[in-house]
């Protein structure tokens, strides 16, 4: 019982760093919030299947190229629209909001809803771990996740791109002065954000079935993960992935499972209350609180 | 080598005489000042007389819809640009609801109790992200109502999926439209004095220097939550009385479009105007009601645009009209060139 309940809350936490990786990672690098991260979630999660199933390609070679789509995707929404709202914050998460809609309504209304519209696991069954059984997608799912996480730290602290990255994030102008295109780097971003939204779609969607809902579901956990954490943090989303992720296992487990929805709300507005900042905000706190 | 030419804009004579001396002495004058705010509330009423049964329908809801774009334009004016409108839409259609159907007030008493008991309950669930601003502030405001939506679903509390239904309905078609549209009028009227009042400098304060209201002495929270108070109870009035005009509730309140409805029109209008939500709500409610053969894809037609509005004409149809009825424009030479500053 216990048991299950730290195997399966792991495995619920990596599942919620990978979805709140990628909206952290653009944000805390251009300041653009991307809320069309569900959308791009699954559209990502719809162009693998329809690679997989209508086209007959391999399941490796649409995975990818479902991913490399979404990445273009994301560099073009910036190259066409956000480069031009640059500065007003407003009108960024406005016009993200809307196309994240566009998609997602787009989808439902081409009907994608039922049971059709799955992707199958990359391999068939399951293992033993402390005695619990687990799916091996599961387990590819938590393996991705730590190589992502490792991936991610090594190219920022150890590439020059990704101290450009670095650059950016902390100062535009003083970047720019020193040679670091900031346009570049923000579409950059937000293409990898893009890229890491989808590839935790292809990882993660075999678990079930590929619904609109899923989206909106997913950019909700993706953003109180990241507000728990602290915005711009990854620190942040790692510790309150995995404060979020346990707790729903345990209330799941021994309270009731129609009360996991209650649990990242719950927390989110007790973070706030204690520190507006997030958990591990880096010290804002003149610039956001009141 | 051709001349450069630029764009003037010059007042009118008439606004410089009736913004500056405040003695109307022609029969011009006063219409200059009285058509613009005459004609859409006349012209509204008039229309209710004509239009056949369904479109009063559309006229009902395109001004519950155009209440809750001038309650988003109003927060969004003092600083607080909320992502999801359809918190408080839901929390006031909740409470009149319940009001109606667990304690069984009748509908004069419903209604009203709803609107404040909801404004309440969501001023307390926005309180813990007063300390955020900006896009922080937008951020939690929109997955709130998500959240809640999912709770109701998975808890089955007020009837979860189902709703709850069979709720009193209006008297008849009059009632309902002569509420909703003196409300609009209300709402309107009263939050643009209410903006240019001494207390409400600082709402816009809140938005535009909140430093300086805390220099003043004043607590920026307390007055924060006032806003919020003011603002949701107008969205909780709009949700009580759509849930009495459809007689039932349902999850569906806390969805997306609700958010997004207040947000386009505001943009489409022009923000921080409250004219222009409301013109954007009277272009948008029957347009949405045209495109209502397109079931899912409504939505994606006001995302899209949306997204468009804010990309290429971000200050709206209403500055643009009041410019047109303000100033004259001409083009001009420009000898020493057009500067590019």
């Amino acid at each position: 019982m216990f048991l299950s309940v730290l195997v399966y809350g792991f495995i619920n936490s990596v599942i919620l760093v990978m979805v709140a990786l990628g909206f952290s990672i653009t944000f805390g690098i251009s300041r653009v919030a991307n809320f069309s991260h569900g959308g791009f979630y699954v559209l990502g999660g719809i162009f693998t299947w329809y690679g997989l199933i209508k086209m007959d390609l391999p399941y490796f070679l649409s995975a990818i190229l479902s991913i490399l789509i979404i990445g273009a995707l994301g560099a073009l929404m910036y190259r066409v629209v956000l480069v031009r709202l640059k500065g007003l914050e407003l009108s960024e998460v406005i016009a993200t909001l809307s196309l994240g809609i566009v998609i997602l309504e787009l989808l439902r209304g081409l009907g994608v809803f039922g049971y059709e519209f799955r992707n199958p696991v990359f391999i068939d069954g399951s293992v033993d771990i402390l005695g619990v059984g687990v799916g091996i997608q599961r387990i590819i799912i938590v393996c991705a996740g730590a190589l992502l996480l490792i991936l991610l730290h090594f190219f920022v602290h150890h590439t020059k791109m990704g101290l450009a990255f670095r650059g950016v994030a902390q100062q535009e102008h003083t970047a720019l002065s020193v040679g670091i295109n900031p346009n570049l780097v923000s579409m950059l971003s937000l293409a990898m954000g893009s890229i890491m939204c989808a590839l935790s779609a292809v990882l993660i969607l075999p678990l079930g079935v590929i619904s609109v809902d899923e989206g909106y579901d997913i950019l909700i956990k993706a953003l109180a993960v990241c507000i728990i954490g602290g915005l711009e943090s990854t620190i942040g989303v790692l510790v309150a992935a995995f404060i979020i992720g346990y707790i729903e296992a345990l209330t799941s487990m021994y309270i009731s499972s129609s009360l996991t929805s209650v649990v990242p709300l719950a927390c989110m507005l007790v973070i706030l209350l204690i520190r507006p900042s997030g958990i591990f905000g880096k010290s804002k706190e003149i610039e956001e609180r009141v | 080598m051709s001349i450069e030419r630029r764009k003037e804009r010059i007042d009118r004579p008439i606004k410089a005489v009736t913004d500056d001396i405040f003695c109307l002495s022609s029969i011009r004058e006063i219409a200059y000042l009285v058509i613009p705010r005459m004609l859409p509330v006349l012209g509204l009423l008039l229309l209710a007389f004509f239009v056949p049964q369904y479109w009063r329908k559309v006229m009902v809801i395109t001004f519950v819809m155009g209440m809750m774009a001038l309650s988003w334009d109003f927060m969004a004016s003092c600083g607080l640009t909320s992502l999801g409108q359809a918190l408080f839409f839901a929390l006031g259609a909740y409470s009149a609801g319940a009001m109606n159907h667990y304690f069984g007030l009748p509908i004069y008493l419903s209604i009203p109790l709803g609107t404040i008991i909801g404004a309440i309950i969501s001023t307390a669930c926005i309180y813990p992200t007063l300390g955020l601003r900006g896009i922080y502030f937008s951020v939690v405001t929109l997955i709130i109502p998500l959240m809640l939506m999912r709770i109701v679903e998975t808890t089955g509390i007020f009837g979860g999926t189902e709703g709850i239904t069979g709720l009193s309905p209006f008297p008849g078609i009059i009632v309902t439209m002569a509420v909703s549209m003196i409300a609009l009028w209300l709402t309107f009227f009263g939050l643009r004095r209410l903006i240019d009042s001494d207390y409400g400098h600082i709402f816009v304060a809140l938005k535009d220097n909140d430093r300086a209201v805390e220099a003043s002495g004043l607590s920026i929270r307390w007055f924060k939550v006032q806003a919020i108070f003011i603002g949701s109870g107008v969205c909780c009035f709009s949700g009580a009385f759509m849930t009495h005009y459809y007689m039932s509730i349902g999850m569906s309140a806390f969805a997306i479009d609700l958010s997004i409805f207040p947000i386009a029109a505001s943009v489409v209008g022009g923000m921080g105007t409250l004219a222009g939500p409301l013109l954007g709500a009277i272009i948008l409610g029957p347009l949405s009601e045209a495109l209502r053969a397109f079931g899912s894809y409504r939505v994606v037609i006001y995302a899209a645009l949306l997204g468009t509005f804010i990309v290429t004409l971000p200050e709206g149809l209403f500055p643009y009209l009041a410019r047109k009825y303000q100033q004259i424009e001409r083009w001009v030479e420009a000898p020493g060139g057009i500067s590019e500053d």
